[in-house]
C-alpha cells in the first residue's frame, strides 16, 4: 500500500470536517472503549498478565532468528512450506508463484493487514487471480475500492447508510437498511466464493513455534472456511508474530480479544497445523506460510524493539484522542493510531512521515491500555529525537527550542526576557484580558483565545514581597 | 519540612497567583517554603520535541538548585512527571548522576499529591461556594497517579460541590507545542472537553496544570463562554483566586 502520510496535516483538515466520519467515530468510542472497560476487569491479575504477555513477546524478540528457525522446522515437519519475504514485492511474487504452481484462478481471502502492507490483491489481480475478500468489513471495502481505516474494524469509518447504498449499487438488488438483511445479502455473495476458491489466503495472529501452527483469531467464521475449504492455503504474516508455545498463546489470548473488541474470547480461534491428513475430512492439501520482514528486522536489538511486541489489538487507537477525532485514513498507510505512528515511519522511512511522531499530546492513554505494555509515547519521543538528529525539524522550530533552552540556562536574562514578554502579552490582552491573535502562534489563536497574563512574573512579585 | 517550590515557567509568567496560592497551602500544611531564585524551566518542551541535550542541561540545573531540600513541590503534574519519571531516563548511562536524579525525583511531588500523601493537610484555607468540575491532566493522572488527591482536598471545602464531567480523564488537546503545531486538531480536542464541561453547568472548571487550563479557557472564551471560571486547584483551595486584594 502506498504511504501518503506526508499529507497528514491536509488529511486532518478534511477528516475533521467530514460529518459522516465524525458520526461513525463517535460510535467506535462507545463500542470499543466501553467494551474493553466492561470485560478487562475479568482478568483479576491484569497487571501481572500484561507483564507476562510482554515477557513472552520479549523472550521471542530477544532471540528472534532462533525462534523463527524453530517455527520453520516444526511447520515443515508437518507438511507446510515456509517462505521468507524481505519486502512486499517479494511476498506478492511468492503468492503469485504459488498460484501459478497449483493453477489457481480464484482466491478467497480472510482479513490480513500484512497483505495490505504488500498490496497483495492488486498484485494477484495482475497475475490473473481473482481475489475476493470474505471478512465482511474487508468485503465492503473491496466493493468500495477503499483501504481499511482500523486494524480490527476496517470499515469503522462507514455508516450503515453508506453500506446500504454500496450494496444496492454493486449487488443490483433492492436497497436494504436492516443490518441482519445486509449481512445475509453479503453471505449469499460470499458462500459460492468460499466453495469455488482454488486458494485461501489468511493472515496469522500468532506463529506457534513448538507446533509450527499458524493461529488466527476471528469472529465471522470466514477465516475457518478460507483456511480449510480450498485445496491451497497461504498464510501471510510478519516475522515478529512468533510465540514459543501454545501455553504462551493462552496468556496472550486472555488479553487480545478483551483489548480489541471487548470480548472475553472471539467466536473462533483457529490453530492451523500442517496439511490435510488422509483421515481428515477437510483441510488444505498444500499449506504455504509467508513470513514478511518489510523492515521489521531493523527494529530488532535497537531502542525501538518494544514496538515488535505488538499483537495488533487496536486498543491504542481506540483510546487515542487523536485517532478518535480523525480516524485511520488520515495517517496515510496501513497502520493508524499510536502504533501506526511508530510503525509507519519505522517500516516506511522516517523522512516519509514527518508528522506522525509529532501528532500526539503524549497523553499516555495508549500506553495504559496496551496489553503488551509497549511504551508508545516513549517510542514516539525517540522518533522525535531521531528527527532532530537528522535535521528534519524546521529551522524555526530548532531555533525556538535552542533559544528557549539557552534562556532557561541563563536565569538573569531569562528573568528580564520574561518580564518584557509578559508585559507585552498583558498589553495585547487589552480590557478583555484575552489575546485574539498572536504572531507565530496562529495554530493556537485560530481556534482559541490566549488568556493574557497579569503583566508581572511571579518571581518579580515575590521579590517585591507582595505575597502577603 | 523544608520544601523547595518549583513554580514552573508557565505559572511564573502567565498566572503568578497560582504560585502564591501554592505557598499559602504549603505553609498551611506546616512547611517552610523556599523559592530558589534562579529556577526557570524543567526542560520538558525540549525533551518532548526531541532535544535531549537541552533537557539534560536543565535537569542538571534543577538538581543543583533543589537537591538540598527535603521535598520539591510543583503546582503541575506535567512538570513533576518530567522530573520524577523522565529525568532518570536522561541519565540512564551515568550511574552517579542517575542515583542523585532518582533520589530527588522520589522527593518531588505534584502539589495535591504532596498535600494529601506527605504533608497530610487537615484543613484547607480557602472557601468556595458553588458547583465545580475537575479536569484530570494527563501527566499527573497517568505518570503520577493523581486522581483522588485533588478530589479529597476539594471535599474538605463545604461549599464546593464537585460535579464530575464525562471523560474527565480524556486529554484536553493541549500537549505543549502540539497545541500550536496541530492547532486544528488540538482545538477540536479542546472543543470536546469544553462541551463536557459545559454539560455539567458548573460555575468553575478546575485542574492542576496551567497549560491545560489556558487551553480550556482559551476555547471557552473564543466560543463565547465568559462566565465559566477556569481555576487552578491551588487557587480554589487557597482562596487566592483573583488578583484583587481582599
Amino acid at each position: 500500500m502506498q504511504n501518503t502520510s506526508l499529507q497528514f496535516k491536509k488529511q486532518v483538515t478534511v477528516k475533521l470536517a467530514d460529518v459522516r466520519l465524525q458520526d461513525a467515530l463517535s460510535r467506535l468510542q462507545t463500542r470499543f472503549v466501553g467494551g474493553r472497560a466492561a470485560v478487562i476487569s475479568e482478568i483479576h491479575d491484569l497487571q501481572e498478565t500484561r507483564n507476562a504477555a510482554a515477557a513472552i513477546r520479549d523472550r521471542v524478540l530477544n532471540n528472534l532468528e532462533q525462534w523463527l528457525l524453530h517455527f520453520e522446522q516444526q511447520a515443515t515437519a508437518r507438511g507446510a512450506i515456509v517462505h521468507w519475504a524481505e519486502n512486499g514485492d517479494d511476498a506478492n511474487r511468492i503468492v503469485a508463484e504459488i498460484a501459478a504452481q497449483y493453477g489457481v484462478k480464484t482466491a478467497a481471502k480472510s482479513k490480513s493487514m500484512v497483505s495490505e502492507e504488500c498490496g497483495l490483491n492488486d498484485a494477484l489481480e495482475q497475475a490473473g487471480v481473482a481475489v475476493m475478500e470474505t471478512d465482511l468489513g474487508e468485503y465492503i471495502l473491496q466493493l468500495a475500492h477503499e483501504a481499511p481505516s482500523h486494524i480490527v474494524a476496517p470499515v469503522v469509518h462507514k455508516n450503515k447508510e453508506e453500506i446500504a447504498d454500496l450494496f444496492a449499487e454493486k449487488h443490483h438488488k433492492p436497497r436494504k437498511t436492516d443490518i441482519a438483511e445486509l449481512c445475509r445479502e453479503a453471505r449469499e455473495v460470499l458462500r459460492p466464493a468460499f466453495l469455488n476458491a482454488d486458494m485461501g489466503i489468511s493472515g496469522g495472529n500468532f506463529l506457534v513455534a513448538e507446533t509450527g501452527s499458524v493461529l488466527i483469531v476471528t469472529n465471522e467464521g470466514n477465516g475457518r472456511l478460507v483456511t480449510t475449504l480450498p485445496r491451497v492455503h497461504v498464510a501471510i504474516t510478519g516475522i515478529e508474530k512468533v510465540v514459543p508455545t501454545l501455553e504462551d498463546v493462552t496468556t496472550l489470548l486472555r488479553l487480545l480479544p478483551r483489548s480489541a473488541t471487548g470480548q472475553s474470547i472471539t467466536n473462533y480461534v483457529s490453530v492451523l497445523t500442517g496439511t490435510k491428513n488422509q483421515e481428515d475430512h477437510d483441510g488444505p492439501e498444500h499449506f504455504h506460510i509467508i513470513l514478511l520482514d518489510n523492515g521489521r528486522s531493523s527494529l530488532v536489538g535497537g531502542e525501538m524493539q518494544e514496538m515488535l511486541r505488538c499483537i495488533r489489538c487496536g486498543a491504542c487507537m481506540n483510546h487515542c484522542p487523536v485517532y478518535q477525532n480523525i480516524g485511520g485514513h488520515a495517517y496515510g498507510w496501513v497502520y493508524p493510531g499510536p502504533m501506526g505512528s511508530i510503525l509507519t515511519p519505522m517500516l516506511g522511512g522516517i523522512e516519509k512521515s514527518p508528522d506522525l511522531p509529532n501528532a500526539s499530546t503524549f497523553c499516555g492513554a495508549c500506553a495504559v491500555v496496551c496489553p503488551v505494555k509497549i511504551p508508545l509515547p516513549d517510542l514516539l519521543r525517540k522518533l522525535r529525537e531521531k528527527q532532530m538528529q537528522r535535521g528534519m525539524k524546521s529551522r524555526r522550530e530548532t531555533f525556538m527550542l535552542k533559544a528557549w533552552a539557552w534562556l532557561a540556562l541563563h536565569p538573569k536574562i531569562y528573568a528580564l526576557a520574561s518580564r518584557i514578554g509578559v508585559r507585552i502579552m498583558h498589553l495585547l490582552g487589552g480590557r478583555e484580558k484575552l489575546i485574539h491573535t498572536l504572531p507565530g502562534a496562529g495554530g493556537w489563536t485560530d481556534g482559541r483565545d490566549f488568556p493574557a497574563p497579569s503583566g508581572k512574573t511571579f518571581r518579580e512579585l515575590y521579590q517585591q514581597g507582595k505575597h502577603k | 519540612m523544608r520544601v523547595g517550590l518549583f513554580v514552573t515557567c508557565l505559572v511564573d509568567a502567565m498566572r503568578p497567583r497560582i504560585a502564591f496560592a501554592t505557598i499559602k497551602l504549603l505553609e498551611a500544611a506546616g512547611c517552610e517554603v523556599v523559592v530558589p531564585d534562579s529556577q526557570t524551566c524543567c526542560g520538558q518542551p525540549g525533551y518532548n520535541s526531541g532535544d535531549r541535550k537541552s533537557a539534560e542541561a536543565l535537569a542538571l540545573k534543577f538538581l543543583n538548585e533543589f537537591e538540598a531540600f527535603d521535598y520539591v513541590v510543583l503546582p503541575s503534574g506535567s512538570c513533576a512527571g518530567m522530573i520524577r519519571v523522565h529525568y532518570p531516563d536522561l541519565f540512564r548511562n551515568d550511574s552517579a548522576l542517575l542515583a542523585r536524579i532518582t533520589a530527588i525525583g522520589r522527593r518531588t511531588f505534584e502539589l495535591t499529591d504532596f498535600l494529601v500523601s506527605i504533608a497530610r493537610l487537615k484543613e484547607v484555607p480557602g472557601t468556595f461556594s458553588g458547583t465545580l468540575t475537575y479536569h484530570d491532566s494527563c501527566s499527573g493522572l497517568r505518570e503520577l497517579d493523581v486522581y483522588k488527591q485533588p478530589r479529597a482536598l476539594l471535599a474538605k471545602m463545604p461549599g464546593a460541590n464537585l460535579q464530575e464531567m464525562v471523560e474527565s480523564t480524556t486529554c484536553c488537546g493541549f500537549g505543549g507545542t502540539f497545541s500550536v503545531k496541530y492547532g486544528e486538531l488540538s482545538t477540536r480536542m479542546s472543543d470536546n472537553k469544553c462541551r463536557h464541561i459545559t454539560d455539567t453547568h458548573a460555575a468553575a472548571i478546575v485542574g492542576g496544570d496551567l497549560g491545560c487550563l489556558l487551553n480550556i479557557e482559551g476555547r471557552l472564551r473564543r466560543t463565547g463562554d465568559h462566565n465559566t471560571r477556569v481555576l487552578h486547584v491551588a487557587e480554589v483551595l487557597s482562596g487566592i483566586d483573583t488578583d484583587e486584594v481582599k
